[in-house]
């Protein structure tokens, strides 16, 4: 079985320690995180874990089984890439003179959608969401203009067949 | 009522029922201790020489009763002892609650004395962990730590409770847990998949049984029995399925796995059907799993939705409590006999007979006394209905080969963590949580000696436990793995031992060593009818080997005579 990239979605309460306890699943079998986000999910007290592996589908079973299996979990689901619609974020921290001397840099921000958040007089933040490779080339193309800061989130995804988890969720309220 | 945080712990283990605890005390937990005094009417608390030994205890308690063992333990050192016990009681799905003392809310994280974090180094080996900060948690996190424990296939788990919280008041109440929104410790039932799973064992020529420790977690004896008779269908257990069905149960075939019976390894491979109950296909059951029951449809009933396919592929997966499953199931099996499919079991136990067993139960040749005949004499005077608690190595592959047994929960060993210096300790836990039963514990010369400290609680509790130590002078099944695949190479197993009877003695516990044969009959009768612990040293055979055996990575039917 060869190794693919599965995203992992974990409902689970929101409770001290319980990331300790699913990154330990990980630990375990050796299986390194390419990316993990955790935040809150629609319901109040309920954390959404997403999570990014490159294994076989044989691991990523058993992974989900043993996570799903902690107390404090209420679902675990696995979705290959072509299952989910997902992307991250990418912030771009640029010094503020390359956007009045250098006319390029504008094109750049146009043409690939992203947004400014924020401009000072030293520096301003562009915002990009997208797939991996979309942030990888808007980086190429800053980067001779020099890049002070960089930071891509971990990816978010929803599934396109619709989880469970939100009928669940409910009986829960 | 407006009572401690340390009260209401010792309130809380009443309400769940408990009245037996074991424990060391310790700077963080001496609130708790202090209460314990109070209530030592209601609740008794035994003393360990070590935290380890009181996690065994409690493991040795659950196991001979069925009820949650209970062990206790200051934070820092006292706590990181408890986690040999902690893991040994995961991998063997044990029910355990350990409450562990913690330093002050005030001082987590300032690396103060005896602090640490037990919670992050027992999460990976607990079912669920806790750490309560304010006193008013107390009463619902025991109760949730009790209900997880013993609920579904049960497990650790450890309360670690800061010292603040013990000595701060609160309006005390307490109430069950009776569920938690994101466990669901029992998949319900899908009578479908029972029918499907019926059809293919009704329909079966070679139908094999293989079962475990679900069948005794899940009360089912009764109820298995029942299906094996009525099925006539050949049945073979994992080491901690062992007794659940009697040794002598006519479609009782032996052991499966790595030291297990001939027949039962080899028809793994022959079989259409395995029909497997309450077990995990654990690689010393199945050996190669590329060429495990290959042949076979395999059905799985199970209580952990995590353990299908995930060793072997099942062609059914029945989900669910095993005693439910089973009454479900019986009705709709065909009362039949196998027979000759029956008979290439016997066949093959003529075969291992002839080979192995004879020589083991009857040594020639001016060999020394054997740890089988060993145990072939416990059975002579226990007749069976003694609770064998075994350590880790060779004389633990001779006991649960060779004990008999006529009743379930009788049976206990380290089985997936394999912890020598287990079974003292839980005999321990045994004989009082089953007083009125004959605990032998039988203990090899190397394990001992990881525990030996408990012989001191054996004295102070004059808890009549048996000890049998089975004493060959070597790490025995280390140096059998020496002789077969590392050219006799005998790196560090060789034992240099004390004298364990004088030992024994200084604990004032009634000892004798056999060296000789003719000695062995009268001394487990003397053993036997002692009404107080007794201690037997047995001086046996030093490189006797354990056979059958399937070497590490080979296939069932690869299993060696020799």
């Amino acid at each position: 079985m060869e190794d693919k990239t599965f995203t992992i979605s974990v409902y689970s309460e929101n409770n001290v320690g319980l990331l300790n306890r699913i990154s330990g699943i990980f630990l375990k079998r050796h299986i390194n995180i390419l990316s993990l986000n955790v935040s809150e999910s629609e319901i109040e007290n309920v954390s959404r874990f997403i999570i990014v592996v490159n294994t076989t589908e044989k691991w990523v079973q058993n992974i989900v089984g043993q996570i799903e299996k902690q107390i404090e979990v209420i679902k675990a689901f696995y979705h290959t890439d072509e299952e989910t619609i997902y992307l991250e974020n990418a912030l771009f921290k640029i010094n503020s003179s390359l956007l009045f001397d250098e006319k390029q840099i504008q094109n750049i921000i146009k043409e690939s959608q992203s947004t400014i958040v924020t401009v000072s007089r030293d520096f301003f933040v562009i915002s990009k969401s997208g797939r991996r490779s979309e942030i990888e080339e808007l980086y190429a193309k800053f980067k001779p203009y020099g890049i002070m800061q960089f930071v891509r989130s971990g990816r978010i995804s929803v599934s396109k067949e619709k989880m469970e988890i939100s009928t669940l969720l409910e009986t829960f309220k | 009522m407006r009572i401690s945080g340390a009260e209401a712990v010792i309130r809380c283990l009443l309400e769940e029922g408990v009245d037996l605890v074991y424990g060391y005390p310790g700077g963080a937990i001496m609130p708790v201790y202090d209460e314990l005094y109070k209530f030592q009417d209601q609740l008794h608390h035994v003393l360990v020489r070590h935290e380890q030994g009181a996690t065994h205890a409690a493991q040795g308690y659950a196991r001979a009763t069925g009820k949650v063992g209970v062990a206790i333990a200051t934070s820092g050192p006292g706590a990181t002892n408890l986690v040999t016990g902690i893991a040994d009681a995961q991998i063997d799905s044990t029910p355990m609650v350990c409450i562990t003392g913690q330093v002050g809310r005030h001082l987590l994280g300032s690396d103060a004395f005896q602090e640490t974090d037990i919670i992050g180094i027992s999460t990976p080996v607990t079912k669920w962990n806790f750490q309560i900060t304010e006193a008013s948690q107390i009463p619902e996190i025991i109760a949730k730590a009790f209900y997880i424990a013993r609920s579904g296939r049960p497990g650790p788990v450890l309360i670690d409770i800061t010292k603040n919280a013990q000595f701060d008041e609160f309006d005390y109440s307490y109430e069950k847990c009776t569920g938690i929104r994101s466990y669901v410790p029992v998949p319900k039932l899908k009578l479908d998949k029972v029918a499907e799973a019926a059809a293919l064992i009704n329909s079966a020529k070679k139908p094999f049984i293989v079962f475990g420790q679900g069948i005794i977690l899940g009360q089912a004896e009764a109820e298995f029995k029942a299906l094996v008779e009525k099925s006539g269908i050949p049945a073979a257990w994992t080491i901690l399925g062992l007794s659940a069905l009697p040794t002598d149960h006519p479609l009782n075939v032996g052991m499966l796995g790595m030291h297990g019976n001939y027949g039962p390894n080899l028809l793994t491979n022959e079989c259409d059907v395995l029909i497997a109950f309450g077990m995990r296909f654990d690689d010393r059951v199945t050996g190669k799993l590329a060429t495990y029951a290959k042949q076979a449809k395999v059905i799985h009933f199970e209580i952990d939705p995590a353990e299908i396919d995930k060793n072997v592929k099942t062609e059914i997966a029945v989900l669910g409590d095993v005693k439910e499953s089973l009454a479900a199931l019986l009705p709709l099996i065909d009362a039949k006999s196998h027979d000759l499919w029956h008979n290439e079991f016997k066949a093959l136990q003529e075969v291992e007979y002839n080979t192995v067993i004879k020589e083991e139960l009857n040594p020639t040749n001016g060999k020394g006394i054997s740890m089988g005949e060993t145990i072939e004499m416990i059975n002579k005077h226990s007749k069976g209905d003694a609770i064998i608690v075994s350590d880790v190595g060779q004389h633990q592959m001779f006991a649960c080969r060779y004990a008999k047994f006529n009743s379930t929960k009788s049976n206990i060993t380290s089985g997936g963590l394999g912890t020598m210096g287990f079974a003292l300790p839980a005999a321990i836990g045994a004989k009082m949580g089953k007083p009125e039963r004959e605990v032998v514990a039988i203990i090899g010369d190397g394990g001992f000696q990881m525990t030996i400290q408990e012989l001191g609680t054996i004295f102070q509790t004059q808890v009549p436990v048996k000890i049998v130590i089975l004493n060959n002078e070597f790490l025995g099944m280390v140096r059998q793995w020496q002789e077969l695949f590392f050219d006799n190479r005998y790196a560090s197993t060789k034992m240099i031992n004390p004298n364990f009877v004088a030992i024994a003695e200084g604990y004032h516990i009634k000892s004798k060593k056999v060296t000789q044969r003719e000695d062995l009959d009268e001394a487990v009768a003397e053993m036997l009818a002692s009404k107080d612990s007794y201690f037997l040293e047995v001086m046996v055979e030093k490189e006797n080997n354990v056979f059958p055996m399937i070497p590490t990575g080979a296939c069932v039917s690869e299993i060696r005579l020799s």
